[in-house]
């Protein structure tokens, strides 16, 4: 009966596939009215009035709260929740008051009976803007001069940080055989959960207590913040439930504004107040990812091997700091920058920039895409320039097996990594050296196919608590598991992870049914409620099978712990003496003489014949703080063809080998990297957010922003190494990300590979019909190598 | 977003549309719904009135006519795509996606007139002549006077486009060339070729495009050059056409020339050969 490593299909797909999920906006409560947020259409103004007296008058209109409503009930400004010591931290209200920063601030809320009257109100909501110059390009920003931002964030630096030894560099380049220089962009990107955010805040006049509905990937994380450090009431008056939510990829991580304005609404009316949000404000407010410009140089010896590597970005904050943007382009960032490979000096300094855009925060991957796209860039222009196969360039310079744990010259030590093998195993799927051939014998024709490859390393379950919060988190990154058994022996697991798309109500099934030698069928798994599950910290960063599912491992240990004295103490033997098998204790060499895990169960509550003075019930509860990261890794190989007359780029093949440990569930292991690849060709082919030069958002909708379609993806070919993590009781390691951080650079070299007789050496992404044409236009093939 | 507050009706019969329009200067005629009601959304459209000629069964479908085929206004895109006519079937094919294709109507794409819209080139290529009827009668406008610039075509405020009639051009053979927007999938440049061979001997060759300016256009100096003996690759390499090209973030006014340029020597060499 052993369910870990099965393919099971998703406990979850009977009520997704037949509609019958429930998401926010599947929500009704009696008495529900509708909210729509009035938006600065400035990326930059002064706030001299807002007139709210004909939106009042207006059909179905209950109220319309400004900044100065919300100043006068306390409400406090959207908190950070990641510190660094350099960090400037300008106030970000929830309702701008006196200026606005970014287009889509929220101005007003206006709050009507329908959703309808709602929207046809915030239209007659006149704010009279003072607009003031905006800068939306990092460079310009920085430059003398420039607009500033906030009063407390002069030339608009956010902060600057640094990692690792500048001197021990210096002393790398000197002794180079070679340097190779790189500046490159990664652009920004926006999220585009499938599901828009949505929230609906209910009060209760009679108890003071609050409940807000609301897309989020930690539902306690969102009641910490918007409890104690936004409203200021005590936590145990607001309830929040995450149900049903249709994908986050990290932008359901935060509080917003919307959520804080809802829940001030619905207690000045005493009414629930729902708010979902259109795909246009998604576009506008949700935290969007990425947005660096690096330089970055890598020092070499005369056989390849690295001695050296300097980095040197520039980190798009937008016009405020969301909950965790600090960490993203340092800690998560800076610290992944030795990618698979043994390189003896890293130094890396990062500019944090405000600019007048929407805030930027953790998106799939977060600072780890940014990280590998350097570096696996980097390890393809060197291979050109040194005359290497770039497979070769690697292996020369990975980590090798033996070495681990591996401390990095950047803060990390790596857990456990097999990269020759996981680079062998992708290379031989795709039958390099005759790939390799054949792109030789089709370039004497006149077409042009290209081979990258990305050998990537993902830090995830960032841990333990005590070292994250040295770096500056101001939270604790473990995990909580409940295991509650019924007197029938059926099992609810309560987790302080949550599920929104990733399948965590099977994977965590699988694990406890193992476990406690169940089927599958008794076993529930349930998060997305505070006032059902124990404080946790949520689903991001690829945490949940290495941090999660341990807390649960646990939690279930210390269950069968009790059920095991509790069988001993029926069968009138030693705890010692039993072993426990297919749900049932056993006394060791005497068959027969058992007790199923049901009846424990039982006994536990009925309580008549326990062990001496032990209390009855049979549920634990353990917190998981792991000893450190995991580290999951692999090597991703993509074919492309590029039509030179075009510009077109073609996916013909791509292969992704990846070793995130022990798999709970290969189906899911698949399904997510599936999606990450696709995100992670999104960004190297179509995806990018870009503003006008005053601070409008010029991709604001899906006629203009390019998400990768079907028709332009090929078959992804998947296969796995296993190299099982020694920090936690599953060997797992986290595969949420890891299909965006390799595919983008796999992607990325492929193409600028196709592209290498012609001398071109890089162009930044997303690579486009029209950028690649230009780049040719005037180059003729030269002969190659 | 949701859109401004309207009125809506259902008209039985055509004679009620036409009325309601008449009697209604800031109505909209609603069919599939695929332009308007994403503009009504974004309240870029405000029309007081909807009036759903969706149901009109009048309007809908496909009849042959003599020498020609004609085309009902309420007819979809998927309806298309499966028919038999000339050169329309390549065209409905890479409109949208199924959904799409399963609503929009021909009619109600035509009398959108968006400028990336694919079926123009097609109207163009076929010299198709388009049906409509307002208060003084029917009339029927050819292809050429159709499309007037972006999102304007000859259409008055109280026409109701009923169809078009396609000729059967037999002895024709087809092609239509798209380069689709990523994001949007309407046409960056999408070029439609219609040619007509006798033996090795180039009878009649037409061909437009649509996307590459701010309305559809033939491209004659190509047809010309065709005319005179030169190949698809010579017709096509210098070609210069006789409007300004749009422009985007997407795709440049010179980049669009260039596959302007291209595609339609694909359609040529697609249409002429083999």
């Amino acid at each position: 009966m052993a369910y870990i490593g099965q393919a099971v299909k998703r406990k979850e797909d009977y009520r997704f596939l037949t509609g019958r999920g429930t998401y926010t906006d599947d929500l009704v409560l009696p008495g529900m009215v509708h909210a729509a947020f009035v938006r600065s259409p400035y990326a930059h103004a002064r706030i001299r009035a807002v007139r709210t007296e004909a939106a009042l008058k207006a059909p179905g209109v209950l109220a319309v709260l400004t900044g100065e409503d919300l100043a006068k009930e306390g409400v406090r400004p959207m908190p950070v929740g990641w510190l660094l010591p350099t960090l400037k931290i300008p106030p970000r209200p929830v309702v701008a008051k006196d200026e606005v920063h970014h287009v889509g601030e929220v101005v007003a809320v206006v709050v009507a009976e329908t959703r309808a009257q709602a929207e046809d109100a915030a239209l007659l909501v006149e704010v009279d803007y003072e607009p003031l110059p905006a800068v939306a390009d990092m460079r310009k920003a920085l430059a003398p001069g420039a607009p500033e931002l906030h009063p407390g964030a002069p030339g608009n630096v956010a902060f600057t940080w640094e990692i690792g030894d500048e001197k021990a560099v210096e002393e790398a380049f000197a002794k180079a055989h070679r340097v190779v220089r790189l500046e490159l962009k990664n652009q920004r990107l926006i999220a585009n959960a499938i599901e828009p955010r949505a929230s609906l805040a209910d009060y209760h006049p009679g108890t003071g207590e609050y409940t807000l509905y609301t897309t989020s990937q930690n539902p306690h994380v969102h009641r910490l913040m918007h409890a104690a450090f936004i409203l200021g009431i005590p936590e145990h008056k607001l309830r929040v439930v995450a149900p049903d939510v249709g994908g986050g990829f990290g932008s359901k991580i935060y509080p917003y504004p919307e959520e804080a304005a809802l829940l001030v609404a619905a207690r000045r009316l005493g009414r629930p107040v729902k708010w979902a949000a259109r795909r246009s404000e998604s576009f506008q407010m949700d935290a969007q990812g990425r947005d660096h410009e690096t330089e970055a140089e890598m020092a070499l010896d005369p056989e390849g091997r690295v001695l050296g590597l300097r980095v040197r970005t520039l980190a798009n904050m937008g016009a405020y700091l969301s909950l965790f943007a600090p960490a993203v382009p340092t800690y998560l960032y800076g610290t992944l920058l030795s990618g698979q490979y043994r390189i003896p000096a890293i130094h890396c300094r990062v500019t944090g920039v405000f600019t007048n855009t929407t805030p930027v925060d953790a998106y799939r991957g977060a600072g780890r895409p940014e990280a590998c796209y350097l570096i696996e860039r980097l390890m393809d222009v060197a291979a050109a320039e040194l005359g290497m196969d770039p497979a070769e360039l690697r292996r020369r310079n990975f980590i090798p097996k033996d070495a681990f744990p591996y401390p990095t010259p950047v803060a990390l030590v790596y857990d456990s990594g097999d990269y020759e093998r996981a680079l062998d195993r992708a290379l031989e799927l795709v039958d390099y050296p005759a790939l390799r051939q054949k792109q030789e014998a089709l370039r004497k024709e006149g077409r042009y196919i290209g081979i990258g490859l990305a050998c990537y390393i993902e830090a995830c379950g960032i841990a333990p608590s005590k070292v994250v919060g040295q770096l500056g988190a101001q939270a604790g990154l473990w995990e909580s598991a409940l295991v509650r058994v019924a007197p029938t022996g059926k099992v609810e697991v309560y987790t302080g992870t949550h599920s929104h798309g990733q399948g965590h109500e099977t994977a965590f099934s699988q694990v406890v049914a193992d476990l406690l030698g169940l089927p599958l069928e008794d076993v529930e798994i349930v998060h997305g409620d505070t006032a059902r599950i124990p404080f946790g910290m949520g689903t991001y960063g690829s945490r949940s099978a290495p941090v999660g599912a341990s807390a649960i491992v646990r939690a279930v240990e210390k269950v069968l712990d009790k059920a095991r004295r509790i069988a001993a103490h029926l069968l009138e033997v030693a705890p010692e003496d039993l072993e426990y098998q297919e749900g049932r204790f056993q006394v060791k060499g005497v068959p027969g003489k058992a007790k199923s895990f049901q009846e424990i169960a039982l006994q536990a509550y009925l309580a008549h014949n326990l062990p001496e003075g032990m209390e009855p019930g049979l549920e634990a509860t353990a917190f998981f703080d792991p000893q450190n990261f995991v580290f999951p890794f692999g090597t991703h190989v993509a074919v492309v063809e590029v039509f030179p007359e075009t510009g077109e780029v073609k996916l013909l093949r791509y292969v992704a080998v990846d070793d995130c440990g022990h798999q709970i569930n290969p189906l899911l292991v698949k399904g997510q990297v599936e999606g990450g690849v696709v995100q992670g060709i999104g960004q190297a082919l179509f995806e990018e957010a870009v503003y006008d030069e005053n601070g409008q958002l010029l991709t604001s909708s899906y006629m203009e922003y390019a998400m990768p379609k079907a028709p332009y993806l090929p078959a992804i070919e998947h296969d796995a190494t296993v190299t099982p993590s020694p920090v936690n009781p599953l060997g797992v390691k986290g595969v949420g990300e890891a299909g965006t951080i390799a595919a983008t650079p796999a992607v990325a070299n492929a193409v600028m590979d196709a592209l290498k007789p012609f001398g071109i050496r890089h162009l930044d992404l997303p690579l486009t019909p029209e950028k690649i044409w230009r780049a040719l236009r005037d180059k003729a093939p030269v002969a190659a190598d | 977003m949701y859109p401004a507050s309207f009125r809506y009706a259902r008209p039985r019969n055509l004679d009620e549309a036409l009325r309601l329009l008449q009697e209604n200067p800031e109505a909209k005629l609603l069919a599939g719904g695929h332009s308007l009601i994403p503009a009504m959304k974004l309240r870029l459209a405000t029309p007081a009135l909807l009036v759903d000629i969706g149901r009109l069964a009048e309007l809908k479908g496909i009849r042959e006519e003599g020498e020609a085929y004609f085309v009902g206004a309420l007819t979809t895109h998927a309806d298309i795509a499966r028919s038999s006519l000339p050169l329309l079937p390549l065209v409905a094919r890479v409109i949208g996606d199924p959904m799409v294709r399963n609503l929009g109507t021909i009619g109600g794409s035509l009398a959108h007139a968006d400028p990336a819209a694919d079926y123009p080139a097609a109207i163009l290529a076929l010299e198709a002549e388009l049906l409509a009827r307002g208060p003084q009668g029917e009339r029927r406008i050819p292809a050429r006077d159709f499309f007037q610039g972006m999102f304007q075509t000859a259409l008055g405020p109280t026409e109701i486009l009923l169809g078009l009639q396609v000729p059967r051009l037999p002895g024709y053979r087809f092609a239509y060339e798209k380069f689709p927007h990523p994001a949007s999938g309407y046409a960056v440049v999408g070029v439609a070729a219609a040619v007509l061979k006798e033996g090795e001997a180039l009878k009649d060759v037409r061909l437009a495009a649509t996307g590459a300016a701010y309305a559809p256009f033939r491209l004659e100096g190509v047809e010309a050059a065709l005319r005179q003996g030169m190949g698809p690759k010579e017709a096509t390499q210098g070609y210069t056409p006789p409007v300004p090209l749009a422009e985007d973030r997407f795709a440049s006014a010179e980049y669009r020339l260039h596959l302007l340029r291209v595609l339609a020597r694909r359609a040529l060499e697609r249409a002429l050969g083999g």
